[in-house]
């Protein structure tokens, strides 16, 4: 019990570990995503670029675009940013923090599918396979230029009956798969080393204002948070008191209307006063009856009198 | 007694992450049962069109009517829509916001059925294979056929055993272009899905955002109200 406690304490203040979690996740939901996927080359001149580079923009645009739904963050430094200013000054400097921080996570997961879609090749072969020059390979050296176009562009295609035996399929499909590689290899090494940089220089610059800036950002989040959660307490509360009024009023309707002057006495007494003057049948079907057909007005402020 | 009140203080203040558990369970169950489901072509040339549709469009629909069903919060706002107004004014933006939160939550698993459907393929392989373009992707041999008996030979491309139209087009070009096409239509639906859902989400904090939030307070009100009553 103390554990389940101290978990649920944990995931409740710790917004930021729930949040790197739901990011990590996506990026291996990406990952799953792509090895699940049955790319399937058209093998057929402008159908393969459109193709080849679909599969490699879209869906890193849509898992940015789930990235950002699928936590709080960014609507927060969205509402942040666009609320009135009321009361209390905004700070560009923190909402710009915000927003940096919260697209620079949901980016992890399209950056690994562009990555992984590189490394493997298939992509890259489909999309660029029309656009090899024929004369650096011998099997489509002294053909037409249509002709070379057509037989580039089934390439990716490897039981195709145009190209299957044709020796040179497999030096352009190893050439391109080279060159995807190295983009590959290429944009991860940049990334890591431009996000090694950030994080080591970014405390040489105004380490005060960064300090300042992310405490900021994280009690606006949690300001958000508190305040959604302070909201649902209150109306659970606000509910139980309208509705210990309303049985209230059914009690004093109910005792205007009996002319039984002795159970006014004897009530309220132990287990009786539990039942709030309601002690028979009839009583409980006007009770419910009335709760459908009149509900009680939203408030509190006095003993509502009927 | 402490246990059950803590876990029970949980879910009622964690409401939406209960809510959106379902919502993730109803969309992996809709991937789980595509992955199930023996999809099998007629090959024949009326019924490949309306067999590749009928999977395509109707179990998406029993999932959404499912996803209401399983709401709680559906009798929440069929009472609080039905009752008569007694003493309290009734706030039709509560009841918007009640009936958009529940169908966005529903069409969670409608989305995924008709992605992972495009994704795959086979559906629009089997509706669409008589609406080839035989000129530009074919072999140019066998010009005398009507165009039903073209019809006829082009509905059994989904059944490779059947197809004996290899002059005509090869299967494999066939299959690959239309499965090509169906998954261009597949990436095409996640992105404006995705598209979609964030603007609803983004732009809502630029328009009426208080009105947004009293709705969404006296949304959980009802609910707490009616919990509490039972």
């Amino acid at each position: 019990m103390e554990r389940f406690r101290m978990i649920l304490q944990y995931l409740q203040s710790n917004s930021e570990s729930v949040t790197n979690g739901v990011y990590g996740l996506l990026a291996l939901a990406s990952v799953k995503l792509y090895s699940c996927f049955d790319f399937s080359c058209p093998c057929v001149p402008r159908y393969n670029e459109a193709y080849g580079l679909g599969v490699l923009l879209v869906p890193p645009a849509a898992l940015l675009l789930c990235g950002l739904l699928l936590t709080r963050q960014p609507a927060a430094a969205l509402h942040e940013w666009r609320r009135p200013r009321g009361r209390r000054a905004k700070d560009p400097a923190v909402i710009r923090y915000m927003c940096s921080s919260v697209l620079q996570r949901a980016m992890i997961a399209p950056v690994v599918w562009i990555i992984i879609t590189l490394l493997d090749g298939k992509c890259f072969i489909c999309a660029f396979s029309g656009s090899v020059d024929p004369e650096k390979f011998a099997g489509f050296a002294n053909i037409t230029p249509a002709q070379a176009q057509q037989l580039l562009a089934k390439v990716p295609c490897k039981d195709d009956e145009l190209v299957r035996n044709n020796m040179s399929r497999k030096a352009v499909s190893r050439y391109l798969r080279c060159w995807s590689q190295a983009l590959g290899w290429s944009i991860l090494l940049i990334l890591i080393i431009a996000a090694f940089l950030a994080r080591w220089l970014r405390p040489c610059f105004s380490p005060a204002a960064l300090l300042q800036t992310r405490y900021w950002s994280n009690y606006i989040d949690i300001e958000q948070k508190i305040f959604e959660e302070t909201c649902c307490e209150h109306s659970r509360h606000f509910a139980h008191q309208c509705i210990l009024h309303f049985f209230e009023s059914m009690r004093k309707e109910i005792q205007l209307h009996s002319f039984n002057l002795h159970r006014e006495e004897k009530e309220a007494e132990g287990e009786e006063s539990l039942l709030r003057g309601i002690t028979d049948q009839n009583q409980v079907n006007k009770l419910l009856q009335t709760w459908y057909y009149e509900k009680p007005p939203l408030d509190v402020s006095q003993v509502t009198q009927r | 007694m402490d246990k059950f009140r803590m876990i029970f203080q949980f879910l009622q203040s964690n409401q939406e992450s209960f809510m959106n558990g379902i919502c993730g369970i109803m969309a992996l169950a809709s991937a789980q049962m595509y992955s199930a489901f023996d999809f099998s072509c007629p090959c024949l040339p009326r019924y490949n069109l309306a067999y590749g549709l009928g999977v395509l469009l109707v179990p998406p629909l029993i999932l959404f009517l499912l996803g209401f069903v399983m709401n709680n919060n559906v009798s929440v706002l069929a009472e609080e829509w039905s009752r008569p107004r007694g003493r309290r004014g009734k706030d039709p933006a509560m009841l918007r916001y009640m009936f958009c939160s529940m169908a966005q939550r529903a069409l969670v698993a409608p989305a995924v059925w008709v992605s992972v459907t495009l994704l795959d393929g086979k559906c629009v392989l089997c509706a669409f294979c008589t609406a080839l373009p035989v000129e530009a992707l074919g072999n140019g041999s066998r010009p005398g056929l009507s165009d039903r008996e073209l019809r006829r030979i082009l509905a059994r491309i989904p059944c490779r055993e059947l197809y004996e139209g290899q002059e005509l087009i090869a299967g494999d070009v066939a299959v690959r272009y239309l499965r090509c096409i169906s998954q261009a239509l597949g990436w095409c639906f996640v992105l404006l899905v995705t598209l979609l859902a964030f603007l609803v989400r983004s732009l809502r904090p630029c328009f009426a955002q208080a009105a947004f939030l009293r709705s969404k307070y006296w949304s959980h009100y009802s609910d707490m109200e009616r919990r509490l009553f039972d």
